[in-house]
């Protein structure tokens, strides 16, 4: 009789050899995991669990198992991020606007898990449209953090927008969930819940079936609670899709060879852009760790500059809107989602977005008309468009020094729940060390590194050229080797 | 041969230029792989890339990349090897998606040339700003619910191309060639089938007027998708009367967009299109830009038919004919190869005399097609083998031209079954003018004192005679010789 | 540049945002300080550099003409609030 909470707190990688093994069942591994969302609903990571699907999943994937025909994820219980399309399972972005919504399609990415054989337990929270860096925008309430504080009681966020994959991962809800990275969003939850998350190089993973928020910036990543992990999921998830445009028609590394690698040789780029005045002194010591753990195992670093860093986030905050004012548009309650009647057609499009879209979701639309409408597209839009050119560059520039950058993932460690958080521009500020690397379309992860002196996780970010995620994890790897991080949530 | 506007206050001069929405011809939409035919029920013909649902993006039909190119080239414009897809941002009932991805500030095809023929014989060339490729919208039906508007998305996504003039055009009667060329010219590439009741060609006009002498532009008005060639020359017609009246009435014009009822023969204001719009393109960040090479280019231009242009040109040089004839002829592909069938090795003229006014006016009259003609190009082209070699007089010919037309048989068929063979054995045909000659001393008289007008009075006696079937020439021929002597 | 409240009454109808009279103001405050701190942009110089409107450098790829999609009104429609006789329903347009 297998240890259930035992199963809950293994890797994907241990399962998979378990699953192999036939030491336990994908079913008794699915139904564990369902014990424990239904323990930790208080957390609000899933907007909807989908119980049913998981268990018949399971149910094949242990006959494929026994056929000897199993998948690279045969049988691993995955959330997948409510932004991604699944067919004949409420698909909301989290927003209103979107609630009952079936979609008649399931997305690529979530698609090649499945085939894959993974089972999926529900339809994960997030911030609105993934609007956020906190997970507070969700229409269906915000997400809580598994951690906590030293000495204090209050709930806090886990990050955001794919606060709900994070939450999930870290208390150990799901052994892997999708999230979607536009400006942060799958580094800086993962940073602030103690985990693993990639976001790879754009154009990696097939955009085709999630909800857009900023065409050009999105992309699909893994959340994980280890290295390893990211790497197996990640490959199957990635891969050219004729259906997306912008997907590369490139092989898929084999990641997980390259998790051995090591970082002999290898140059790591600091960038002192990075280290501004008044930089959390506990996140700029744990940079320093981080460089030194990769001294240690034979790296050499190098200061770089990346001198548009500063611009980076203005640039984003006229990029993503715009793009996600035109996005949006299409929620307009005539083909799908909520719809709140009106006299006239414009009538009846204005209240539907008045009602169906929440507070921030519905700033970022009124910024994004206005810098793309008449006589104040250049000042704005296309002002941004060359800036985040300048930025695209200094990386490229960056990588004739190094092999790979290292930074802190997110200026801070998690924040209350209930903190005051009325400024816009503020919590903005949250996403200023991994809304470069979005604009830059080059990839991303974040590492589990430590616990502050609160004992919350900060991690650390590790950035590469583009389609060089191999090197990416062969760092990450490193990084987390030397960290040691223990301290998962909600593991025994 | 200007067309002015007589106001009170003197002469108008209407300045148009007209945008042609023409639908390519392709199996697919732009950037989905649902059907493009016309007519069938609705929303089922859409993907749910066409129904704008959530996370869906485009791809480019490679085909209409393609037919653009070619339209371009036929245009003789200037093809951009680097293009690229903005999205225009409005919001409406059949526009799924929120905004058309259309192409903005660097389109497929920059300027080009139409070359108008004129009926006075002058030629006209107006210039092409630029032709775009865009996806439709669906079509909103607004008659079969009382209080609601019922959207199909079957032709949301259908792949089109805008091809905008310049204002070149000076009346509503160039308007109209210019469409009916424009048509001519898609019609050859096979790129458009120029059906505008199907609406696979629209046209949109942009009409204002001026002062005759002065250069300025003044405000112009849109008048959207008038749906023939007839009814936008009226609604131009109608439009710049209504500015002049404006203007002289001491008014203004605003710059707004109106809708042609041809019913009332008026244009007014469209109520959905009240609201100031502020498209705010930018590009789509779901498609890079549109780039091919010269070779791309090349392969098409290799392939390019023979144009009306060049067509016309070539008929005006290698068949003598008119340049007005050559004009007719070739404007329709199919009727140019009839012609080219049944004129060669023969008279080209009387070749175009038959087919422009014989054949056209039969189809016409019959609302038939050429390429459903009951009388093929080889029949017609033996029937003026039989007028050639003297088989037939041409009055004959006409009358087995129209059984021609009545059964789809061939000429020969004809002439044989009915004894129609015209006489041009010279013993009978002296036979009947020996007998009239004997019957007619006076007249004989009279022919021979110097009225030779009676000849033809000769010539339809001795035709009268032989039931018409004596050979005109023929028979001339011997009456003159005999009242000689 | 700051906003004001006819500016955001314009970008609101423009998006099809229904912005109630009460929540102006505040919107004016917020849209001009989020536009403020985004103003720092104009400093930076980006003469002669041209910008960059998409995330890849991939060439766009081409698919063929071929109809691979369609005759599915069910699904289309099966999501729709309001559709009847296999077409979406609205409020009446008058063009
Ligand atoms: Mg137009
Ligand atoms: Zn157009």
């Amino acid at each position: 009789m297998p240890d259930f909470t035992d199963l809950t707190a293994m890797t994907i990688a241990a399962a998979r050899a378990r699953l192999a093994k036939k030491d336990f069942t994908a079913l008794e591994l699915t139904d564990a995991h369902l014990a424990a969302m239904d323990k930790a609903r208080d957390l609000n990571a899933f907007i909807v669990t989908t119980p049913d699907v998981a268990r018949e999943r399971a149910k094949a994937a242990d006959v494929r198992i026994q056929s000897g025909k199993a998948g690279a994820l045969e049988g691993i219980p995955l959330g997948i991020k409510d932004l991604f399309c699944t067919e004949g399972v409420q698909t909301t972005a989290a927003s209103h606007i979107l609630e009952g919504f079936k979609p008649q399609y399931e997305s690529t990415v979530s698609q090649k898990l499945r085939d894959a054989g993974s089972v999926m337990l529900g339809k994960l929270n997030l911030d609105e449209f993934a609007m956020g860096s906190s997970n507070m925008t969700s229409y269906f309430g915000p997400v809580k953090s598994p951690w906590k504080a030293k000495g204090r009681a209050d709930d806090l966020v886990p990050g955001g927008s794919s606060g709900g994959s994070a939450t999930a991962v870290s208390a150990c809800l799901a052994m892997g969930a999708t999230g979607t990275d536009t400006g942060g969003s799958i580094r800086q939850p993962a940073s602030f819940c103690g985990i693993v998350g990639v976001k790879p190089t754009y154009g990696r993973c097939s955009r085709w079936g999630i909800v857009a928020f900023a065409s050009s910036l999105d992309q699909a990543g893994p959340m994980t609670r280890t290295v390893r992990d990211a790497a197996i999921m990640l490959k199957v998830m990635c891969g050219h899709d004729p259906k997306d445009s912008t997907s590369a028609p490139l092989a898929v590394p084999d990641f997980e060879a390259a998790l051995s690698k090591g970082v002999k040789g290898l140059r790591i780029g600091i960038p002192n852009e990075y280290r501004p005045d008044g930089l959390n002194a506990e996140v700029a010591a744990l940079w320093d760790k981080g460089i030194q753990w990769l001294k240690d195992a034979g790296a050499t670093t190098v200061e770089i500059s990346l001198p548009h860093t500063k611009s980076a986030l203005p640039t984003y905050y006229i990029v993503a809107p715009a793009e996600a004012s035109s996005n949006l548009a299409r929620y307009d309650g005539v083909r799908f989602g909520q719809r709140v009647e009106g006299k006239t057609l414009d009538e009846m499009y204005a209240k539907t977005r008045a009602a169906g879209f929440g507070t921030e979701v519905k700033r970022r639309i009124l910024i994004g008309t206005y810098v793309l409408s008449a006589g104040y597209y250049d000042a704005y839009y296309l002002k941004a468009q060359k800036v985040r050119a300048l930025i695209a560059r200094d990386f490229t520039e960056a990588f004739e020094k190094c092999d790979a950058i290292l930074t802190p993932t997110a200026p801070s460690a998690a924040f209350g729940l209930h903190d005051k958080q009325d400024d816009p521009v503020a919590m903005y500020l949250n996403d200023v060390f991994t809304v470069p690397a979005s604009l830059a379309g080059i990839p991303g992860a974040s590492v589990p590194a430590d616990l502050n002196s609160e004992g919350l996780p900060l991690g650390l970010q590790v950035l590469t050229k583009r389609w060089d995620e191999e090197t990416m994890f062969s760092v990450c790897q490193v990084l987390e080797d030397a960290a040691k991080f223990p301290f998962l949530k909600g593991a025994p | 041969m200007s067309y002015v506007i007589k106001g009170e206050t003197g002469q108008w001069e209407v300045v148009i230029g007209l945008e042609v929405h023409a639908q390519v011809i392709s199996k697919s939409k732009l950037f989905s792989g649902a059907p493009t035919e016309f007519g069938a029920g609705p929303n089922t013909q859409v993907s749910f890339i066409d129904a704008g649902m959530p996370g869906m993006l485009p791809v480019i039909n490679a085909h209409a990349v393609e037919q653009a190119v070619r339209t371009g080239l036929g245009l003789k414009a200037k093809i951009n090897q680097r293009s690229v897809f903005a999205r225009k941002n409005y919001f409406y009932a059949d526009l799924p998606q929120g905004y058309q991805i259309s192409q903005y500030d660097m389109p497929i095809v920059g300027e080009g040339t139409l070359i108008l023929d004129m009926p006075d014989g002058t030629t006209r060339a107006i210039g092409i700003e630029r032709l775009h490729l865009e996806q439709d919208a669906g079509k909103s039906v607004h008659d079969m619910h009382p209080s609601k508007t019922f959207i199909d998305l079957n032709r949301a996504g259908v792949p089109l191309m805008e091809i905008v003039s310049k204002p070149d055009l000076r009346s509503p009667e160039e308007a109209g060639l210019y469409l009916k060329k424009l048509r001519s010219i898609l019609r050859y590439l096979g790129t458009c089938d120029g059906n505008m009741e199907e609406g696979s060609m629209r046209c949109d006009a942009n009409v204002s007027v001026r002062p005759v002498g002065s250069t300025e532009l003044r405000t112009r008005c849109e008048i959207k998708n008038v749906n023939s060639v007839r009814f936008v020359m009226q609604a131009i017609e109608h439009e710049a009367m209504r500015h002049v009246d404006v203007y002289e009435s001491g008014g203004s014009i605003n710059q707004e967009t109106r809708l042609y009822d041809s019913n009332k023969g008026e244009t007014r204001p469209m109520r959905s299109k009240e609201f100031a719009h502020d498209y705010r393109y930018f590009p789509d960040p779901d498609l890079q830009p549109l780039e091919f090479d010269d070779a791309f280019v090349a392969a098409i231009k290799s392939k390019l038919p023979e144009l009306p242009d060049d067509k016309q040109a070539r008929f005006i040089k290698d068949y003598g004919l008119s340049a007005y004839d050559a004009g007719v002829l070739v404007a329709e592909q199919e009727n140019a190869l009839y012609f080219e069938e049944v004129a060669k090795g023969r008279d080209a003229k009387l070749a175009n005399n038959w087919v422009s006014s014989n054949l056209f006016g039969v189809l016409n009259a019959r609302g038939v097609a050429i390429g459903d003609s009951p009388v093929s190009a080889k029949n017609l082209g033996r029937l003026l083998d039989l007028i050639a070699d003297n088989t037939l007089s041409s009055r004959m010919a006409k009358e087995v031209f129209e059984i021609m037309a009545e059964t789809g048989n061939a000429p020969d068929a004809i002439v044989e079954e009915r004894g129609m063979k015209q006489i041009t054995d010279t013993g009978a045909i002296d036979a009947a003018i020996d007998q009239i000659i004997a019957q007619n001393a006076d007249k004989v008289e009279q022919y021979r004192s110097g009225k030779e007008q009676l000849m033809g009075w000769f010539v339809g006696q001795v035709m009268k005679a032989t039931q018409g079937k004596a050979n005109p020439g023929v028979c001339g021929e011997l009456l003159r010789k005999k009242l000689k002597s | 540049m700051s906003l004001d409240k006819a500016t955001v009454r314009k970008i609101a109808t423009l998006a099809r945002i229904d912005v109630p009279e009460t929540d102006l103001e505040s919107t004016v405050q917020q849209l001009s300080g989020i536009l403020k701190w985004i103003e720092q942009l104009a400093e930076v110089n980006t003469d002669g550099v041209a910008p960059m409107s998409g995330g890849t450098d991939l060439k766009l790829p081409w698919r063929p003409d071929a109809v691979t999609d369609g005759g599915k009104v069910d699904a289309v429609l099966a999501n729709a609030p309001d559709a009847q006789d296999g077409f979406f329903g609205v409020p009446k347009v008058v063009e």
